[in-house]
């Protein structure tokens, strides 16, 4: 065996290795936090703001449609894609012991590590094909698919931290089980189910793949739910792929209202997920 | 559960049943997903039978359409092979300082710090990629690279920065939160006791790591590389915005300096410029089938080994 000063000096190689690796991996992010600030803070403007996009290759205009289209389609997403979530989630940390329980985890877990763009063509085949148009519904439909495993998951996390002695109370009182699920149970657990709804609404809203074949984009406001709509990483995509420079100057002031929507719903979420396991260790 | 009627239903057993159904939706999806994607590549599929996967001609033109996706296949493969061997040994080395070196004080932070490369969109990575990482790999690593192995056939080619290695390079950042966190909850899982065993024998941390956690959790390490793995080849954006998007023989990857094109890319760039009586789009979604199998048996295999090492640990708190 080797002397103990040399394992002792692998060791403390192995520290600076490790930490090393948590440097190399930050610069990415801080690279792409500051060059967002910096060529997207210059882009803002009250027009940029309030304004949809002018006509291509002349410049001026904004990106307010695209606002307001991933607006609308985080709220139908939501209203599709939460219900659905923690249900599944209810379903699994309440009636969690059958076979079929299992599948459903299971797939649940295989389906939140599943390329966008799949489930795009899918929604394509399935209700644009089927609609005969690209619309605001196809977009949410496809988004509330990828929004519906990662509520599944954490609704089912947070109500089995709910101790059993709850359940076993409300039971003990006569309480039906499904009021005692509902009533007591859910609404014990409830911060946990609304910080993973918040996390789920964060990571759709920067998804893009899923949105070209199902929302398609557009240069105008909303005109209704089954007609074609912008959405802000879409109109990233869109303008940093036009040849002129304006266009990547708003692509980058795009970016950082969407890095800015993203950001902030993940940051407060996860401050308010840390103060909650403070107080409940 | 009440005693009850034969025949008659409780609330219970109606909010268990609809609770059921709202869960197998996730069945649904996916058997629907099958069969919509199959329907909807049959036209291709039946046209070129095995010529769609073995193919490297991609020509969209009425009357001369061709189509054949084995560049892709192959693209998406080398640029998740770059993903891998760059964002593995990285991910793995922060999640070991992570969960088992950083001082308790500064582990948290520092954690939320690496989780938040997974909240920046792909889009962004991808704008990021063309307009600032796209110049540091060409002049850092590409110029280099061209001047003095040259004559290497994968390093041919002039030195754009938008190709198969950007690519590879910006997977690898975009994987090191699923790989770190998923190693990282694996070794946490690892009993207490296999690390207070070999501090026992008098190893030291580093010794402790590698015999007791590091050994006790491979397969769960091998299953979070392989779930980094299933990120990378069905990463879209920011793919599309550097991988330079050649078509047909030409996005075969023979050179790392070249452009070329992956599955999901090709679908990216093409779907809304597909002429919607032709078979491209048809073509399309025949790509898509091929990437959601590679996908289902990355993901069911990856899920199994992570599976395994975590239902180990204690079996109260799963």
């Amino acid at each position: 065996m080797a002397s103990y000063a040399i394992r002792k000096l692998k060791d403390q190689l192995a520290f600076g290795l490790g930490m090393l690796c948590v440097a190399v991996a930050i610069i990415p992010l801080g690279s792409i936090l500051l060059e967002v600030i910096r060529n997207g803070a210059p882009a803002l403007s009250l027009e940029f703001l309030t304004h949809p996009p002018g006509a291509i290759g002349e410049g001026g205009g904004g990106v307010a449609n695209a606002i307001q289209g991933t607006l609308i389609l985080i709220a139908l997403t939501a209203i599709i894609g939460v219900p659905l979530g923690v249900m599944s989630g209810i379903y699994l940390a309440e009636f969690g012991e059958s076979r079929l329980a299992g599948a459903v985890r299971f797939l649940n877990e295989v389906l939140l590590g599943f390329p966008s763009i799949v489930v795009g063509i899918f929604v394509y085949t399935l209700v644009v094909l089927g609609m005969g148009s690209f619309s605001a519904i196809a977009g949410a439909i496809a988004l509330a698919i990828i929004m519906m495993p990662i509520v599944a998951r954490t609704t089912e996390e947070s109500l089995k931290l709910v101790p059993s002695t709850i359940r076993e109370a409300a039971m003990a009182l006569g309480i039906r089980r499904w009021r005692t699920i509902l009533s007591i149970v859910v609404s014990t657990a409830r911060s946990g189910i609304v910080t993973g709804a918040m996390l789920s609404v964060a990571r759709i809203s920067g998804e893009t793949a899923p949105l070209i074949m199902t929302i398609l984009g557009s240069q105008w406001f909303f005109a209704g739910f089954r007609q074609p709509m912008d959405a802000l990483p879409l109109r990233v995509w869109r303008l940093a792929l036009l040849p002129y420079d304006y266009a990547h100057r708003q692509g980058w002031g795009a970016a950082l209202v969407l890095i800015l929507l993203v950001l902030a719903l993940n940051v407060v979420v996860r401050l308010a997920i840390r103060r909650r396991i403070k107080v409940g260790r | 559960m009440s005693p009850r009627k034969k025949g008659s239903w409780s609330g219970d057993d109606l909010f268990r049943y609809l609770a059921a159904i709202l869960a197998s939706s996730v069945i649904v999806v996916l058997v629907l997903m099958i069969l919509e994607l199959a329907q909807g590549s049959l036209p291709a599929l039946e046209r070129f039978g095995v010529g769609f996967v073995t193919g490297v001609e991609w020509n969209p033109v009425v009357g001369k359409e061709s189509f054949g996706v084995l560049p892709y296949v192959l693209g998406t493969l080398v640029t998740s092979a770059i993903a891998l061997t760059i964002g593995v040994p990285l991910s793995l080395g922060i999640a070991i300082f992570l969960a088992e070196m950083a001082p308790s004080s500064i582990r948290t932070s520092l954690s939320f710090i690496i989780e938040l490369l997974a909240a920046v969109p792909s889009v962004i990575y991808g704008l990021w990629g063309v307009f600032v990482f796209r110049l540091w790999v060409r002049d850092l690593i590409e110029m280099p690279l061209s001047r003095y192995l040259g004559f290497i056939p994968v390093f041919q080619g002039t030195p754009y920065g938008l190709d198969v290695l950007t690519a590879g390079i910006i997977l690898a950042v975009m994987i090191i939160p699923t790989v770190s966190s998923v190693s990282r909850e694996v070794m946490m899982a690892v009993p207490d006791s296999l690390r207070e065993a070999a501090y026992s024998l008098g190893a030291t941390r580093w010794e402790a790591i590698r015999i007791g956690v590091l050994n006790y959790a491979r397969s769960g390490l091998f299953g979070a590389a392989i779930l980094g793995l299933g990120r990378a080849v069905g990463e879209t954006m920011a793919v599309t915005m550097v991988i330079g998007n050649t078509i047909g023989a030409a996005a075969l990857p023979t050179s790392l300096l070249k452009g070329g094109q992956t599955m999901a890319s090709l679908i990216a760039n093409e779907f809304n410029e597909a002429d919607p009586v032709s078979l491209h789009p048809s073509a399309l979604i025949g790509v898509g089938l091929v990437l959601f199998f590679f996908a289902l048996a990355i993901n069911v295999f990856a899920r199994l080994l992570v599976s395994r090492v975590l239902r180990v640990k204690g079996g109260a708190v799963e």
